[in-house]
């Protein structure tokens, strides 16, 4: 399954991240896994929330630039290993990992991983052979 | 402070009026019957050189505008024969069909005076070493100062711009005394020369003439005091001969206007009105003895007054207060001349990037200027992905630095964090207080 990534430009000043997480809050948004990717003058936060397409909306309104990326939430055991195994599967298939980052909030035992990747419907045929389970959203 | 040419510096204002006549007259004359772009002009405003019968009669005359200028590239305004020229130079273009300034023997001799007079207001005399750090070429700053120490005798070293490791050297080793660069560049050699261990108020060097980009009163009291040296202002322009229009004295209360060679009016830049003196507008520049390309009435764009009081020098001639501004948007970079608009260009070939964009001009802890351009992200060029907007910044500074030769710091900004207002939008902001 695919899931709707939300993507943010955000200025890196003191005061942004809380302007976000502000508004989805007011709106009754959860984040349920998060993300940002920083240089000098200016942050890219990727977050997975509950409502995206509420979400978007919310954000593009208050004048943010946001756009939704397609990414894969992949389900992995919560020990040693487990990402060593997923990365592998990537790699024979020869689709690139663009970027990840994981969630761990989502049941005790298992990890979540969001990847974005540059080929994502042949990453998710070679996840379900794989037997790899794959999320819808959170 | 020595006064090169006292007959000429402290005339009488009768004597100087009628000789500014005089010489207004031939400049007509010669324009009229050897330069058809002026014979034109001069006809379709009903003029001819028996209409200037008092000085006050050069309001009748039409400006002649940059745009004019370039329109007549490259020999358009020639007032002499070809085989009569012995030295062209041109503006760097950056903004345009570069700007001609077409020199013959006397030009170069008019030219060698005014710059001896600029720099005898420094102090400079024979017996001194004079370390030319303006870029000698087509830019009229190397040879112009080049050019009027020649004339006083003095010792130039004709080391150009750049290199600043080679400067400190030759200014401690040759026991530089006077100095002639951009206002930034002489900051920028205090601070390497602290860096190297040397002390420039424990060398010789005692004088500096700067130009060729705006500065500030502030920036001469940092000046003065790391390189422990008195520091002039001088003003030119490629169009009307190079440095050597205006340069200040001792007592640094505006520029000294060499008026027997450059008569200065100022006009009203909405209206073309001249102006009284002490009043505040553009700064408007005819040529009255220039050979090569002589102008009648240009616009340097140049905001300014007239200060007509005695200055304690003993020099007469009338000054123009530091420059307050320009009529248009040009920006002085690193003595690059831009105007925003070329910035916009750039941007429009890039998509997404229009049409929100601010320019940040400020002098940062090198001195040297700095330009950052503020680009809003619209949603057309954003991605999830940091190497996709490094590499549109990447292509940005690359574009920017490619069409103005000006490497810019390009930060890419939230939409709508650009302040708009209503009407034209603030696209620059100058830091540098000048």
């Amino acid at each position: 399954m695919i899931i709707k990534q939300i993507s943010i430009f955000v200025e890196n000043s003191s005061g942004r991240l809380a302007d976000v997480t502000a508004l989805l809050a007011a709106a009754g948004i959860n984040l349920r896994a998060l993300s940002i990717a920083d240089t000098a003058d200016f942050g890219i936060l990727r977050m997975v929330v509950d409502q995206p397409e509420a979400a978007l909306k919310l954000l593009r309104e208050a004048g943010f630039t946001a756009r939704e990326t397609d990414v894969v939430g992949v389900e992995v055991p919560d020990h040693p290993g487990a990402l060593a195994r997923l990365t592998a599967l990537f790699r024979d298939e020869g689709v690139n990992i663009e970027y990840l980052y994981a969630s761990l909030e989502h049941s005790s035992d298992r990890a979540v991983i969001v990847l974005k990747v540059d080929a994502v419907d042949s990453a998710l045929a070679m996840l379900a052979r794989n037997g790899v389970v794959t999320i819808p959203g959170f | 402070m020595p006064i090169w040419n006292r007959d000429a510096e402290c005339a009488s204002d009768e004597a100087r009026r009628a000789l500014q006549l005089t010489r207004l007259q031939q400049a007509v004359e010669r324009v009229y019957t050897r330069v058809p772009f002026y014979r034109d002009k001069l006809d379709r405003a009903g003029l001819d050189p028996d209409s200037i019968t008092c000085l006050a009669d050069i309001a009748k005359l039409p400006f002649t505008t940059k745009d004019e200028l370039r329109q007549t590239y490259p020999y358009g305004l020639l007032a002499c024969d070809r085989s009569d020229l012995v030295e062209i130079h041109t503006s760097s273009g950056t903004t345009g069909t570069p700007v001609v300034g077409a020199y013959t023997e006397s030009d170069l001799e008019l030219w060698s005076e005014v710059m001896a007079r600029t720099l005898s207001m420094a102090g400079c005399v024979k017996g001194d070493t004079v370390q030319n750090g303006y870029g000698y070429g087509l830019f009229t700053g190397g040879l112009g100062v080049h050019h009027g120490a020649r004339k006083i005798g003095a010792n130039i070293l004709p080391i150009s711009s750049g290199n600043t490791r080679r400067q400190l050297m030759v200014m401690r080793d040759f026991g530089t005394t006077l100095l002639t660069c951009t206002p930034s560049y002489s900051l920028y050699l205090a601070e390497a020369a602290v860096q190297e261990g040397i002390d420039l108020r424990e060398l010789p060097l005692r004088a500096g003439c700067f130009g060729a980009e705006p500065w500030s009163e502030n920036m001469r009291v940092e000046i003065e005091a790391k390189l422990g040296i008195s520091a002039h202002d001088i003003y030119g322009l490629t169009e009307l001969i190079g440095p050597g229009v205006a340069a200040e004295c001792e007592h640094k209360n505006g520029q000294h206007f060499n008026e027997d060679y450059f008569y200065p009016e100022i006009i009203d830049p909405a209206t073309g009105e001249v102006l009284p003196d002490g009043h505040k507008g553009e700064l408007v520049i005819t040529s009255l003895k220039r050979e090569g390309t002589p102008l009648l009435r240009y616009r340097t764009r140049d905001i300014t007054y007239l200060m007509r009081e005695p200055c304690a020098c003993g020099r007469t001639t009338v000054r123009i207060h530091r420059l307050l501004g320009r009529t248009d948007d040009l920006m002085i970079i690193r003595g690059v001349n831009c105007f925003p608009s070329q910035i916009e260009n750039v941007l429009m070939r890039i998509e997404g990037t229009q049409p929100h964009y601010q320019i940040v001009i400020d002098r940062g802890a090198t001195h040297l200027d700095e330009i950052e351009v503020q680009v809003e992200v619209e949603e057309a060029v954003f991605s999830d992905l940091t190497s996709v907007m490094e590499s549109l910044r990447r292509r940005i500074h690359d574009e920017l630095k490619s069409e103005l030769g000006i490497s810019a710091h390009i930060k890419l900004v939230e939409p709508r964090s650009i302040a708009r207002s209503e009407g034209k939008a603030k696209r620059i902001i100058d830091r540098r207080s000048l």
